[in-house]
């Protein structure tokens, strides 16, 4: 054993040396660091994320005026708390890296804020949306460019009502995620006060079979079914209403805005809602200028609905780094004041909790296999119309 | 409640049963001939589901259209396929552990299953999200008030009642099934009267993992959605629907699925809480049953216990 130890010793030591000489004429290195989940149900996301955060660092490798050469530390949590700790434990014990993009599920950004405050590990979340994120506590290192799950669930609720439907039956999954869109959905619909929630499932996340739970709901003959959860039970339960003779609109959040949703589905995915913070990506301002790079670089996949958030989560710490240098503290006291900050999804401006203050949602329906903006759709116009829409 | 939605629960409960019973059955007959606990068993269903999707993609690419034909061959090549798989995992990893502890065979096996659900997500193109199973059978259905009488369903039940009518034939009134249940009986006499015992252990693992593959294939028909996840779940209620029955029981891994399906739908209705702890419910239900019948409802009826 010790032997082998050592051998594989001297092979990395040799790796690391031939990595160091390679790059022995250059600026300084600096680590940063990207967590997504890359693996598991949700993982187009994360790649896509991943991607379009590696495009960030390579486009200011590119540039000559840069002051360091940056290097991107990928690591998965599968969209998992208890995976997602490890692996910001992690990042954060290690020293070199610097700052990081971070979350796409808010299950695993939530477990992992304490973890970072911790270390003093400064993070930008890229596309997990639970308020509690960055409202739970007030800590210093905690950030989100994207907006929170309050703002996206007050336009559903609104359109929902403007539309003229009246009974909405609620399923969600039980995790923080999930329980949150219940939350904040059913609080805005109150307001409003002009549907009312028939009955609330909470089903877990891994649930294969909907039947029982979506007879009940068949019973009480709902108009719009919400579902505040991620595309793998989203899939499901859409394909089990269809199998159950349920007419009712599907009315999802942003949880299931990805192409993975309306490939598990197909024809059936036609007419589904969804809504999502920040404005689709070739319509942000610099959505132009992203996609052309992106689509350079030939990535295997799309960056899907949040890349260009994780882009402008990681060209914000690169820009920070180049400005205050690779220090933790130095960042984190630089991210601190964050204002009308130029990006590709907009001007970002961090509130004391670390939370940008814009709230643009965009309103999707699913047309012809392609989530298409709500006021531009055949749906809006009139021309298509959905299951009981006047 | 009305007729038309109690109709609803039970088809519902009738299609969860046959695929629940139909994994059982395989962690019985496992259990029958070598007294081991397959725990890749749930893998091996996602494999077989799986199996039969890339068959349907290949069949396309060739050009066939015809949807019996489809069925028919994917079928055939997801069975077989596990089938054969099955008797590699029984020579490889479960027969060269005879000897040592069963929470070997136990410990291994979970690995393995580990093993295949993860090669499925990593290997399988984009393996990581739902996939889209082809609904093959006819989708003609009669809608009766809160009752969507659907013909698939139908369809896929006698087909499953069928494969475990066949599987009792087998069993029972064929050389075969003899000597599956004499190997189950008493190894060693069984060996002295002429039984080639590795070649009916390998048939036996054989016949269990392709009524994996045929659960596997009926759940994606089911759902229309296969995802690399399905076999862990059906894994681990197989394995306690094999307990309540009474492991080495075939009926009892049938009334056990059957049961626990029962119990989940039930939970689901009747409590006045949240759905989210129909799993809760149940899993307490199979915990008290085991209380009350250590053996399981159906007991092997040679007791090992000296």
């Amino acid at each position: 054993m010790i032997r082998t130890g050592k051998i594989v010793a001297a092979g990395l030591t040799a790796v690391a040396l031939a990595l160091a000489t390679g790059a022995a004429d250059a600026k300084d290195k600096v680590k940063v660091g990207f967590i997504g989940p890359l693996t598991g149900g949700v993982s187009v996301n994360g790649i896509g994320g991943r991607n379009s955060a590696d495009l960030a660092v390579k486009l200011r490798n590119a540039d000559s005026k840069a002051k360091y050469e940056y290097e991107l530390v990928v690591l998965d949590d599968e969209c998992k708390p208890n995976v997602a700790v490890q692996v910001a434990t992690k990042m954060s014990a290690d020293k070199e890296i610097i700052a990081a993009a971070t979350h796409y599920c808010s299950a695993t950004a939530i477990a992992t804020v304490d973890t970072y405050h911790k270390f003093g590990f400064p993070v930008i979340v890229w596309g997990a949306v639970l308020p509690d994120i960055t409202y739970r506590n007030k800590y210093a290192e905690v950030h989100r460019v994207n907006g929170t799950m309050i703002n996206q669930n007050d336009a559903n609720a609104e359109l929902i009502s403007k539309l003229g439907y009246k009974t909405v039956a609620v399923i969600h999954d039980t995790t923080d995620y999930g329980k949150g869109h219940n939350e904040y959905f059913s609080k805005a619909l109150a307001k409003i006060g002009k549907a009312k929630i028939v009955a609330t499932f909470g089903v877990t996340a891994e649930q294969q079979d909907f039947t029982a739970e979506l007879t009940q709901i068949k019973a009480l003959n709902p108009e719009v079914i919400y579902f505040g959860g991620l595309t793998p039970i989203g899939v499901r339960i859409r394909s089990q209403m269809d199998k159950l003779g349920i007419k009712a609109v599907f009315d999802a959040t942003s949880g299931i805005v990805s192409d993975a949703y309306i490939q598990g589905l197909g024809p059936l995915a036609e007419g589904t809602l969804a809504f999502r913070e920040g404005a689709p990506t070739e319509k942000l301002p610099g959505g132009k200028f992203f996609m052309e790079k992106y689509n350079a670089q030939k990535y295997d996949n799309p960056p899907e609905a949040y890349g260009a958030f994780a882009y402008a989560a990681m060209d914000m710490i690169l820009n920070t780094i180049e400005k205050v240098g690779p220090d933790r503290k130095k960042v984190i006291a630089d991210l601190g004041n964050v204002k009308d900050r130029d990006s590709i999804v907009g001007k970002i401006t961090f509130d004391d909790h670390g939370q940008n203050t814009v709230a643009v949602i965009t309103k999707y329906v699913i047309q012809d296999g392609k989530f298409v903006e709500w006021d531009d759709s055949e749906y809006a116009s009139g021309k298509r119309k959905l299951p009981g829409q006047k | 409640m009305d007729v038309g939605l109690f109709a609803q629960y039970v088809m519902n409960g009738l299609m969860l049963g046959m695929m629940y019973a139909l994994v059982a059955v395989g962690f019985t007959l496992f259990f029958g001939v070598l007294d081991v606990i397959k725990f890749s068993h749930g893998d091996v269903v996602t494999v077989g589901a799986f199996a039969a999707l890339a068959t349907f993609a290949g069949l396309h690419k060739l050009g066939f259209n015809s949807q019996w034909l489809d069925l028919v061959v994917m079928l055939a090549v997801a069975m077989l396929a596990m089938a054969a798989l099955g008797m590699l995992i029984a020579r490889y990893l479960v027969m060269p552990l005879r000897s040592a502890p069963a929470l070997n065979t136990l410990l291994i096996t979970l690995m393995l299953g580990t093993v295949l659900r993860e090669s499925v997500r990593l290997f399988y193109p984009q393996g990581g999200n739902p996939k889209p199973f082809p609904a093959l059978l006819p989708r003609s259905s009669i809608d009766l008030g809160s009752f969507n009488f659907r013909l698939d369903n139908v369809l896929m039940l006698a087909a499953g009642g069928l494969a475990i009518v066949g599987l009792q034939f087998l069993l029972n009134r064929t050389k075969l099934g003899l000597a599956i249940r004499a190997v189950a009986q008493d190894e060693e006499t069984a060996r002295t009267m002429g039984i080639n015992f590795t070649a009916i252990v390998l048939i036996t693992f054989a016949i269990g993992s392709g009524l994996a593959a045929f659960a596997g294939v009926m759940n994606g028909l089911y759902y229309n959605e296969i995802n690399f996840g399905i076999g862990l779940y059906l894994g681990v209620v197989g394995f306690a629907a094999a307990i309540i029955g009474g492991l080495g029981s075939i009926y009892g891994a049938i009334l056990g699925g059957f049961l626990f399906a029962g119990l989940q739908t039930i939970g689901t209705v009747l409590l006045p809480f949240a759905s989210a702890y129909k799993d809760v419910f149940a899993f307490a239900v199979v915990i008290a049953i085991m209380a009350w019948r250590p053996t399981g409802l159906i007991q092997e009826k040679i007791s090992e216990r000296v």
